[in-house]
């Protein structure tokens, strides 16, 4: 017992105290992407060109930049010659409608609005979700599940993961949603009592990621017939990334 | 020896084609048979798209791969599985995958749920939809005895599969898993490839093993490009690659001490997790180090000074982390939870081929960095981690002594990565060498990774296969639930702590 008392002694209370202070990013941490107006160079298209998802294109109405499929993997900002296009520091992406997440050079993100006053009364204090993997490779997984440990603590919020569909007020949906998974995701969307949300995290959930050509999946959970309230974009999303949208969806930021 | 009817090959070497032995079906068969005898292992057994059929072995004591094909003149032949249980989920998978029945497998049932590649060869002569884990399960039969079945969708925060347990109260006599759900076509989008995604599906085809993976396909890809990495850009994988370990053992064992109730060491190592995820995130922008490898060298060099101020970082997480998983050692109450369960038979281990943690705390010497060094780890080796139980408390002890290399491994690379300048990011490769094969072993945090490329004519992959440790140890788990409680099946899980994901491809 002595040494779980040192222990708890020397470990220290470690949550972050978010959102009072945005815990530190790291300095390549690849953020919201942001163009400088008028940069780019008359028929450039090395953007679009790298991009491995198609997230970037140019047609006739300009550059369009769609993070609901980014990847983050800055090609696009790499291949561009007069750095016209940089992935920011800012972790904020989630968007409630799937549009938003295509930006171009004069539109803003627009961060996601929270929920009705009515769904606020019933959720907004407390929001239990029951994650399902539908095809993810365990990444979104893991940095949803991050914010149940301390160092996180969502418990604060009144936001839990719980084990049973039952139990939930929602389903968080990871993964491009597989052929193999469809039924299943159906049906445990069916078990959450109503009134219910559906948010969607990481680009496979949203587009399909980086498998949005393979007929394995279905191209995300809004593809595969859920309601999604809630867009957060990444492959992975940060935690922060994760809870802000959450938060912003309770009307708590 | 058998050795000499196949092709010797080293770690990352690209061999010609021609130079891969072809033998005739009946030869093949009983060459891998042979060398496995022999004590060789069955790293790969694959198809590909024209009847034919590759093994790589692995000569665990000697350093060498041995490569071995066939072609077959129909889409039969007898299976190896029978005198070869290491075969067993590879016959069914090319089965699944090319429409090819390996004649007398015993356990003859999809592995994955898909359609077959080949169009209008079914091994299984199916023409409708194929609905997942919808197979004849093993069952016993008696009085009293209960079928339980779980998933895909189970009470836990964890991917999908389903398991059948048949139990007499609460004793397992058996546990099928049959998984599949994660299926979302990772080979079938390599094939084809390189192309821009290639190494995103690397990335993600387990994607809490992201440098090991990455890394395996890096090397894949500059063995065939016939490109050298720079020592320091080697180094800088090793951080990666142990970076990667270290996360995912401090968050094992602190959830295997939750398992058992333990909660202090559960709830520190479930944030410590994220400070090894961090230093990652220093290192490349990502927790899970997407876009720090790239084929010829790094995306992310580690700077001089990056590097200094990793290894204060690093030291902090190192001590955290001991502190919180001693206290769990001395805990009478979890050691004795731990010795009790979840044990597996080391001969049993051996004969369907377990590799990486689950091998090795059957006693099994076994370990990529240490039998066929790659990168940094000829130069500075780990010394690879052993203990002889087989049960839950080898599996997690082995994670310890593990995690222990891992550290000392990082403080000397960082500290030697604190000096010098950093490698020039690469350029893209030159062309692949046409109709060539390669293989490429990585040792993740869960064992052996293994990618094996086969390019046409025009350098492109005629066949890309993947097999992550999962697919290797899923029977393992299987092994070790039996005659166990079933109330003890979430403990035994999280010993192994498989991927679904990276199983199902």
């Amino acid at each position: 017992m002595i040494h779980i008392l040192l222990s708890r002694w020397r470990q220290g209370h470690r949550t972050l105290p978010y959102p009072k202070t945005l815990p530190a990013l790291p300095e390549r941490f690849r953020g919201r992407p942001e163009f400088t107006k008028g940069a780019c160079a008359e028929d450039c298209r090395a953007c679009a060109q790298a991009c491995p998802t198609e997230a970037v294109r140019l047609g006739p109405e300009g550059l369009r930049l769609d993070l609901g499929r980014c990847l983050f993997c800055a090609a696009c900002a790499d291949a561009c010659p007069p750095q016209a296009l940089r992935f920011t520091g800012d972790h904020r992406l989630a968007a409630r409608l799937r549009e938003e997440l295509v930006q171009s050079p004069d539109q803003e993100l627009r961060l996601a609005e929270a929920l009705g006053r009515d769904l606020r009364r019933v959720l907004g204090r407390s929001l239990k979700l029951r994650v399902v993997s539908a095809g993810g490779c365990n990444g979104c997984e893991v940095d949803v599940n991050v914010l149940g440990t301390l160092a996180w603590d969502a418990g604060r919020f009144g936001i839990q993961f719980v084990a049973s569909p039952r139990h939930a007020d929602g389903l968080v949906l990871c993964g491009p949603v597989t052929a193999n998974m469809a039924l299943a995701v159906r049906k445990t969307y069916d078990a959450v009592p109503g009134p219910k949300i559906v948010v969607a995290v990481g680009a496979c959930a949203i587009s399909g990621g980086p498998y949005l050509h393979q007929e394995e999946q279905l191209g995300g959970a809004a593809a595969a017939g859920l309601p999604v309230d809630l867009f957060i974009p990444g492959c992975p999303p940060h935690p922060v990334t994760i809870l802000d949208g959450l938060l912003r969806l309770l009307g708590r930021l | 020896m058998n050795d000499a009817l196949f092709a010797p090959l080293r770690n990352g070497q690209a061999l010609s084609l021609g130079r891969v032995p072809d033998l005739a079906p009946a030869e093949f068969r009983a060459a891998v048979v042979g060398a496995v005898r022999d004590g060789r292992r069955l790293a790969c057994l694959c198809a590909g798209p024209d009847l034919d059929l590759y093994a790589v072995l692995a000569g665990d004591r000697d350093g060498l791969l041995l490569a071995a094909r066939t072609r077959l003149d129909a889409p039969r032949y007898p299976a190896l599985t029978p005198d070869c249980p290491q075969a067993h989920l590879f016959e069914r998978e090319l089965a699944e995958q090319f429409g090819i029945v390996p004649e007398g497998h015993p356990w003859f049932k999809p592995v994955r749920y898909h359609a077959s590649w080949a169009p209008g060869r079914d091994a299984w002569g199916r023409t409708g939809p194929i609905d997942p884990a919808v197979t004849e399960f093993y069952q016993v039969k008696g009085e009293e005895v209960h079928e339980v079945a779980v998933g895909p969708v189970h009470a836990g925060v964890i991917e999908p599969g389903h398991f059948r347990f048949q139990c007499h109260g609460e004793t397992v006599f058996h546990l099928e898993i049959a998984l599949g759900y994660q299926h979302r076509g990772v080979e079938r989008a390599l094939a084809g490839g390189p192309r821009p995604l290639s190494l995103k599906h690397a990335e993600t085809a387990a994607g809490d093993s992201t440098a090991a993976h990455a890394w395996a396909y890096c090397r894949t890809l500059e063995g065939l490009a016939g490109v050298g990495v720079p020592p320091r850009s080697d180094r800088v994988r090793g951080v990666a690659l142990e970076l990667e370990r270290a996360a995912n053992h401090t968050g094992d064992l602190g959830a295997l001490a939750g398992d058992v109730g333990f909660l202090p060491t559960a709830s520190f190592c479930g944030r410590i997790r994220g400070d090894w995820l961090n230093l990652t995130a220093e290192a490349c922008g990502s927790r899970l180090g997407r876009d720090w490898l790239r084929p010829g060298g790094l995306r992310f060099d580690l700077e001089a000074r990056r590097a200094k101020a990793m290894v204060e970082r690093l030291e902090r997480a190192w001590a955290d982390t001991r502190d919180a998983v001693e206290l769990m050692w001395g805990a009478s109450s979890v050691l004795n939870r731990f010795e009790a369960a979840g044990a597996v038979d080391p001969i049993q281990a051996r004969d369907v081929g377990l590799v990486g943690v689950a091998a090795r705390a059957c006693g099994i010497d076994q370990d990529v960095r240490q039998d066929h060094p790659f990168g940094p780890y000829a130069e500075h080796p780990v010394a690879t981690a052993l203990a002889e139980s087989g049960n839950v408390h080898a599996r997690a002890w082995v994670r310890w002594m593990e995690l222990e290399e891992s550290h000392r491994f990082l403080r000397s690379a960082l500290e030697s990565l604190a000096w010098g300048e950093p490698d020039p990011r690469p350029g893209p490769l030159p062309p692949l060498a046409p109709e060539h094969l390669c293989v490429a072993l990585v040792e993740g945090w869960r064992g052996e990774a293994l990618h094996l490329a086969v390019t046409d004519g025009q350098g492109r992959f005629r066949r890309y296969k993947i097999v992550d440790p999962s697919f290797h140890n899923w029977f393992g788990l299987a092994l070790a639930l039996r005659g166990e409680q079933i109330s003890d099946f979430p403990l035994c899980n999280k010993s192994f702590n498989l991927s679904y994901c990276g199983h199902d491809l």
